[in-house]
């Protein structure tokens, strides 16, 4: 691990600030995702802010009925709290489906959100990786590709989001809020949060450099039946070749996003409207534009399979 | 996963080596890493087993090799050194966590229970002591992270902490088998003894239902 200097931070206004007049400098939330990539070299901050007292771990009610959740709220926290369990279950139950007990008590809202690819090659210095190193090349086209991207990807990286909790906040309709460091706020769709490679595949998301995560809102709750579908290589622990979040109302309506398939979570609003036509015909519109790596390529009859897995279930229950 | 390290790594002997370049307080502000003074080092203090400690450490060290190198409590161990294999499984204010995920000045003022603190070879935690009854383990390595675990996961149970395998995520989680199973997954055996920690676990839950 590089050598770096360590402050707490007070305010999420000085926190940002430390983090934006110094280049090379992070946040430190868990650091279950940043430590491990420390270690090995793949992330090389001089300087960690770490935003452990900054008062944002509570979930708040919200003036509209929905729910303000901190981002310094831990997965176990928010999966945990009746209001979720209760009125936004694909939530609880994406968080469930991740990581590991100590993983999740020590896991933040905002580190989740914003943990980095699986993609092997990003975690192996030895090979070329745009998104690790741009410009070097990617390593995972035309190499083992099995866990990565059949849909939205560029000729510069075909990664994919590995996490399961922003699923479920893109169903939901989740708003990302931040403070930077003139103290100036955004209030971000989760829609527009996780970005496509494109040319510049080192950018995951939106947030600026020293743009600090205060929380994530919430909207009212939409009822239905809440449903989330992890398939991996093992029962637990694993993260998720395919994943389905969902919102199934009565009459066969709902929202859907995949999981493990593209650079973000993958919702297409017109696939939701053919879902009363079954899982094929959604699919067929959701992954109309896949090109997957030959490696990669089972995960789209995969993905229908899981999403008429979960239709039948919504049936069900 | 990375090599499993046994022993004193490069990165103990920077730590040694920075000793005499701690800082007396907080830095207030960020300056550049690794100048002539060495790697940055600092205070951080907490509380094992009921014990206070004030340490000064390299920025880089994590609580893992903080318990392990500095205070010699080894009996949390350095498995994956990822988060991976939840050998090193410590319980931080009353909650499970990786120690190799986290670094030691992240503990200020925290307050860590180690294996070693549960319980001693004459008066065995209730835990340990199923451990034994049942083998709950083969070669042991990873049974200091097994028993952390193991006690947290009757916590929250306890608690109310739901888990993936509830079909309703709004009842109240029940100490059965199959929650075991799910709820111990962060911790790997190579050994296999999977099915006599979740029957060590069963009975100390029965006791205490
Ligand atoms: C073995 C293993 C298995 C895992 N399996 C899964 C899985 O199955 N599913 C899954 O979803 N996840 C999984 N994870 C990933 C885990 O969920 C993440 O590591 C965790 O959520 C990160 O949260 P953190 O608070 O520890 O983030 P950190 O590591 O502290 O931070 C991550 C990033 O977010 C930035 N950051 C943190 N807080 C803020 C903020 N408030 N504002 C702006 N930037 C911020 C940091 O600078 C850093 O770049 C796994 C991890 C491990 C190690
Ligand atoms: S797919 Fe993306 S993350 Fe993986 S090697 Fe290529 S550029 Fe790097």
């Amino acid at each position: 691990m590089k050598s770096f200097t360590y402050e707490r931070a007070r305010t999420p206004a000085e926190a940002a600030a430390a983090v934006a007049r110094t280049p090379g400098a992070k946040f430190l939330a868990g650091g279950t995702n940043l430590l491990d990539l420390m270690k090995l070299e793949v992330e090389t901050p001089t300087y960690l802010v770490d935003v452990q007292d900054l008062a944002l771990d509570r979930i708040e009610n919200t003036g509209e009925g929905g729910l303000r959740i901190g981002a310094l709220v831990s997965n176990t926290a928010l999966s945990a709290d009746m209001r979720v369990r209760r009125d936004y279950g694909v939530l609880a139950r994406a968080i469930q489906a991740g990581a590991s007990g100590q993983l999740r008590n020590k896991a933040t809202t905002a580190g989740n959100l914003l943990q980095r690819t699986r993609c092997p090659y990003f975690y192996d210095t030895a090979m070329p990786c745009n998104k690790r190193a741009p410009g070097s090349g990617c390593a995972a086209i035309g190499g083992y590709s099995r866990q990565l991207a059949v849909i939205g990807s560029s000729d510069t990286c075909i990664a994919t989001y590995p996490g399961d909790m922003a699923q479920a906040m893109r169903v939901l309709d989740a708003t990302v809020e931040t403070v930077n460091a003139r103290g100036a706020t955004r209030a971000i769709p989760i829609a527009d949060f996780h970005r496509l490679p494109g040319d510049k595949p080192e950018r995951d998301n939106v947030l600026a450099h020293g743009e600090l995560i205060t929380a994530v809102t919430l909207p009212p709750p939409i009822g239905g039946t809440h449903l989330y579908r992890k398939v991996r290589d093992r029962a637990s622990y694993a993260f998720a070749l395919v994943s389905v979040a969902a919102v199934l109302q009565r009459d066969g309506t709902g929202r859907v996003c995949f999981g493990g398939v593209a650079h973000k979570p993958w919702r297409v609003e017109a696939a939701e409207a053919v879902l009363p036509k079954g899982a094929r015909a959604a699919a067929a519109i959701a992954f109309a534009d896949a090109r997957p790596t030959e490696a990669a390529r089972f995960k789209l009859s995969l993905a229908t399979r899981t999403l008429a897995a979960v239709i039948a279930e919504g049936k069900a229950g | 996963m990375a090599p499993v390290m046994f022993g004193v790594s490069r990165r103990e002997v920077l730590v040694t080596g920075a000793v005499s370049a701690a800082l007396s307080s907080f830095p207030a502000e960020a300056h550049p890493a690794g100048g002539e003074a060495g790697p940055p080092a600092m205070p951080v203090s907490f509380k094992v087993n009921g014990t206070s400690h004030a340490l000064t450490l390299d920025t880089r060290t994590t609580l893992l090799d903080a318990l392990r190198e500095h205070l010699h409590l080894t009996g949390t161990k350095k498995g994956c050194d990822h988060g991976q294999c939840g050998a090193c499984t410590v319980i931080v204010n009353g909650e499970r966590i990786n120690a190799c995920l986290s670094l030691a000045v992240q503990h200020e003022g925290d307050d860590v229970t180690t294996v070693e603190g549960l319980g001693t070879p004459e008066r065995l935690h209730p835990m340990q002591a199923a451990f034994v009854k049942h083998d709950g383990y083969q070669c042991g390595y990873c049974t200091p992270g097994q028993i952390c675990s193991a006690v947290s996961v009757l916590q929250e149970i306890r608690r109310g902490v739901p888990s993936h395998v509830q079909s309703d995520i709004t009842a109240a989680p029940q100490p059965t088998n199959i929650e075991m199973r799910e709820r111990m997954s962060g911790n790997i055996c190579r050994c296999g003894a999977y099915s006599n920690i979740a029957e060590a676990m069963a009975e100390v839950a029965g006791e205490r239902a």
